[in-house]
């Protein structure tokens, strides 16, 4: 079965993915990194702020909040079977 | 918000990390961590100090340090910033690994979150890597035990190769432990080597090849393996440092420059650079964490989360989230509102009833006239009114914004906020400073450090002061009460006087976003950058702690600082009120030289002389107002709120008076201490200026609006 790959932001809330690629550069690529986003995190969305923008996400077991330009630059697969 | 003596006034200016010198029994300890580990709570528990703990990230905005004794020995503990890796890519980040490399400290302790522990030992890995000399300490194990996930120390502290003990800071479990463990490391000097992680075999051969120039020139001075690798990271600040801290220049060695030019080189051929080479380095470590944190955390309940998850989805909900806000904001002034009625017009009572007995010791003592009035008339009677109108307030507000921020509610009002701020082209973090600002302006700048990006960390830093500081809570709130809460009938004084205060909150944080906007328009032109903002678990808060807490640490700490600049501001203002000159009294010269102007802006002279005067401290200038009226008119009884009222009105106050006071509290310069972090933060003077102009502009131009628009629609 063919994996579909989209942006994190498009990733519903209550659902999870796990991280493929991250497209960003410089500070805010080191930003992720150091949250542990790297290939192969799951990362689960859990809740839009009031606006609809940052959502809050669940990974390795804290939970951070990206604006959608931000999460826009994190490629995700979605994760079957859960 | 940390007010405390140290993180308020002239304290909060001592960041650098000299420590002076250090006797030959005491040892050094860095206290590092993850934000919103309970790093703080550890540092105060073995300390005694009260350094101020919030439930949030970026809460040690200065490096604090205190001592503590463990057996035969004494320790100084130095809290460094929290920080998620040492990467050195914020400021925080930066004093952080300095500390930890070039600080010397004898041994490092790591607190890790025992609920989130692999995502923490990112930050010990990488420490690890530094030094072998540290100390882990697995915090929170309560609230682990309580979600299910247990930690098996033992093999932790097996495979990190250094102690691991667990703890409960707050409840006080593990200390012991914790400074035994520390105690034996220190004793037992460097025996741990540092971590060696092994990456990818082009990074280590690009390693050795600028590795043996560094152990060549830093001798021991630095562990030459780590500041090899982050050479070929492309990390120059650590050379800057290692000049800085240690004077070994490495920067104008032309061998090393030549060694890491043919290690980049290499690299390159190899096909790893820029991110990829710290994307290589980064996922080493973070999935040798994951492994370790596999190997020994154990979780029963794969949804330990739902608790919060479920007040999250009101707190920060769409349908919800706002209003939910507004309320509690509401609710906490209203109570603050209410309940400092009461003690207000007893403390009044009391303290005037003191004034009298004053009165009749110094006739008894036959002291002239001049020095009664000094000392009694104008001294103490302002001293009487700072109490009597800060202190009930105060001790009201302070507690109750103190659960909220214990709860863990200040994050979710930055993640609900943040919208707003992305609009106003700024750093979503500034909700975040914003809200240390509630507690104390400079402290709130000191906090922008959390904001990485130069251009968004000046206009917070310049926006800061437009939401009310705890100095001027108890203006507004004093003025709201007995005034124009006094003036609506059919409405509960205490409602209206709520609503109003609200009103003037939710005007500075609209003021402050729309100053934002502006600033990123003009001057301090760009877009927003990105932010990263944790949302930590909710916390129960302890009450009795927040109690202690917050009468002390804030209400005694700020009503101190409030009484020893309205002491001689008070003989002051008794000198101008009594020293007559061409037959007036300097008072009256003062404020009919700012009579004009202040008209124009809905105040009197006495009102603008009262704020000028309050420059030092912004808490006294409601006092300064009332002893100015209490000195050029008749003698009154004022021992209650009422009297107060009748004092304002009969020197021509009107609800624009009201109104324009506040408004102008809200919106003028910095006080002193503020205006003096803003200095030796931005490290210029230009930018200290701008920080005094545009709120001071603003609020002559907010209350001259006002002020003009009610008078010329007859609306009074």
């Amino acid at each position: 079965m063919k994996r579909e790959i989209f942006p994190l932001n498009l990733l519903p809330v209550g659902s999870a993915a796990k991280v493929r690629n991250l497209t960003n550069d410089g500070n805010t690529r080191r930003r992720m990194l150091d949250l542990g986003l790297i290939k192969d995190t799951r990362i689960e969305a859990v809740q839009k702020s009031p606006s609809g923008d940052p959502t809050a996400y669940q990974v390795r077991g804290a939970v951070i909040a990206l604006r959608s330009d931000e999460a826009s630059k994190i490629l995700v697969e979605a994760l079957t079977g859960e | 918000m940390g007010l405390t003596s140290r993180s308020t006034g002239m304290g909060i200016l001592n960041e650098t990390l000299a420590l002076g010198s250090k006797e030959a029994d005491e040892f050094i300890i860095a206290l590092a961590g993850n934000p919103n580990v309970g790093k703080s709570t550890i540092f105060n528990s073995l300390t005694g100090m009260k350094q101020h703990t919030g439930n949030w990230p970026g809460k040690t905005v200065t490096n604090a340090r205190g001592k503590y004794r463990h057996k035969d020995k004494s320790f100084i503990l130095v809290d460094i910033p929290g920080t998620y890796s040492l990467m050195a890519s914020s400021v925080e980040e930066a004093v952080a690994r300095d500390f930890i490399c070039f600080g010397e400290p004898d041994t490092t302790v790591v607190i890790t979150d025992a609920t989130c522990l692999e995502r923490n030992l990112n930050l010990v890995l990488q420490t690890l890597e530094i030094t072998g000399n540290v100390v882990v300490c697995v915090n929170l194990v309560d609230e682990a035990e309580r979600k299910k996930i247990r930690v098996d120390l033992e093999k932790l502290g097996a495979r990190l190769g250094v102690p691991v003990v667990g703890a409960s800071a707050r409840s006080g479990r593990g200390l012991n432990e914790l400074m035994d463990a520390v105690y034996r490391a220190v004793l037992q000097g460097s025996v741990n080597k540092p971590m060696t992680i092994e990456y990818d075999s082009v990074i280590e051969e690009a390693v050795r090849m600028v590795e043996p120039r560094v152990r060549e020139i830093a001798k021991n001075k630095v562990n030459s393996r780590w500041a090899a690798l982050k050479l070929i990271e492309g990390d120059k600040s650590i050379l800057e440092s290692l000049r800085e801290m240690t004077g070994i220049d490495l920067i104008n060695d032309t061998i090393l420059v030549n060694r890491l030019a043919a290690a980049g080189k290499y690299l390159y051929d190899n096909n790893i650079h820029g991110d990829s080479l710290r994307d290589s380095i980064v996922s080493r470590i973070v999935s040798l964490a994951e492994e370790i944190a596999r190997e020994v955390v154990t979780c029963e309940n794969q949804r330990y989360h739902t608790r919060d998850r479920k007040i999250d989805s009101v707190l920060t909900s769409r349908r919800y989230g706002l209003p939910a806000m507004i309320a509690l904001l509401g609710l906490v002034f209203w109570l603050t509102v209410t309940g400092a009625n009461y003690p207000s017009d007893i403390i009044a009572v009391f303290l005037f009833w003191i004034e009298e007995r004053l009165t009749e010791l110094f006739r008894w003592a036959g002291s002239p006239l001049w020095l009664h009035g000094l000392m009694v008339k104008g001294m103490y009677r302002t001293l009487a009114w700072v109490v009597s109108v800060m202190l009930p307030p105060m001790a009201i507000f302070f507690p109750l914004f103190t659960i909220l921020e214990d709860l863990g509610y200040l994050p979710r009002v930055a993640f609900n906020m943040d919208n707003f701020f992305k609009k106003a082209h700024a750093h979503g973090k500034q909700a975040l400073t914003m809200c240390m600002g509630f507690g104390c302006n400079a402290a709130g700048i000191i906090g922008c450090r959390i904001i990485d990006s130069p251009r968004e960390r000046l206009i917070a830093i310049i926006t800061n002061n437009f939401v009310p500081c705890n100095g001027r809570f108890p203006t507004l709130i004093a003025i709201s009460t007995i005034f124009i809460g006094g003036s609506v009938s059919g409405v509960p004084r205490s409602v209206v006087s709520t609503a109003v205060v609200m009103a003037v909150i939710i005007l500075g944080v609209f003021m402050t976003l729309l100053m934002s906007r502006l600033l990123s328009a003009t001057v301090l032109k760009g877009l927003p950058s990105s932010f990263v903002l944790e949302l930590p678990p909710y916390r129960k808060p302890q009450i009795g702690r927040i109690l202690v807490r917050s009468v002390f640490d804030r209400t005694l700490f700020v009503l101190g600082r409030a009484a020893s600049v309205a002491a001689p501001a008070g003989m002051v203002i008794w000198v101008m009120a009594n020293v007559i000159v061409g037959g007036a009294s300097l008072l009256d010269h003062g404020a009919g030289l700012l009579e004009p102007f202040a008209r124009m802006l809905g105040l009197d002279g006495y009102i603008l002389m009262a704020f000028i005067l309050g420059f030092p401290a912004n808490e006294i200038v409601i006092p300064i107002i009332i002893m100015s009226y209490v000195s050029t008119g008749s003698l009154l009884e004022l021992d209650s709120l009422e009297a107060l009222r009748q004092l304002l009105v009969s020197h021509g106050w009107t609800w624009l008076t009201a109104v324009c006071v506040m408004l102008f509290s809200l919106m003028h310069y910095p006080c002193g201490t503020t205006l003096w972090t803003i200095r030796k933060e931005t490290q210029s003077w230009k930018w200290t200026v701008v920080s005094f102009l545009v709120p001071t502009l603003t609020g002559i131009i907010m209350c001259f609006i006002v002020a003009q628009t009610v008078r010329h629609l007859g609306l009074l």
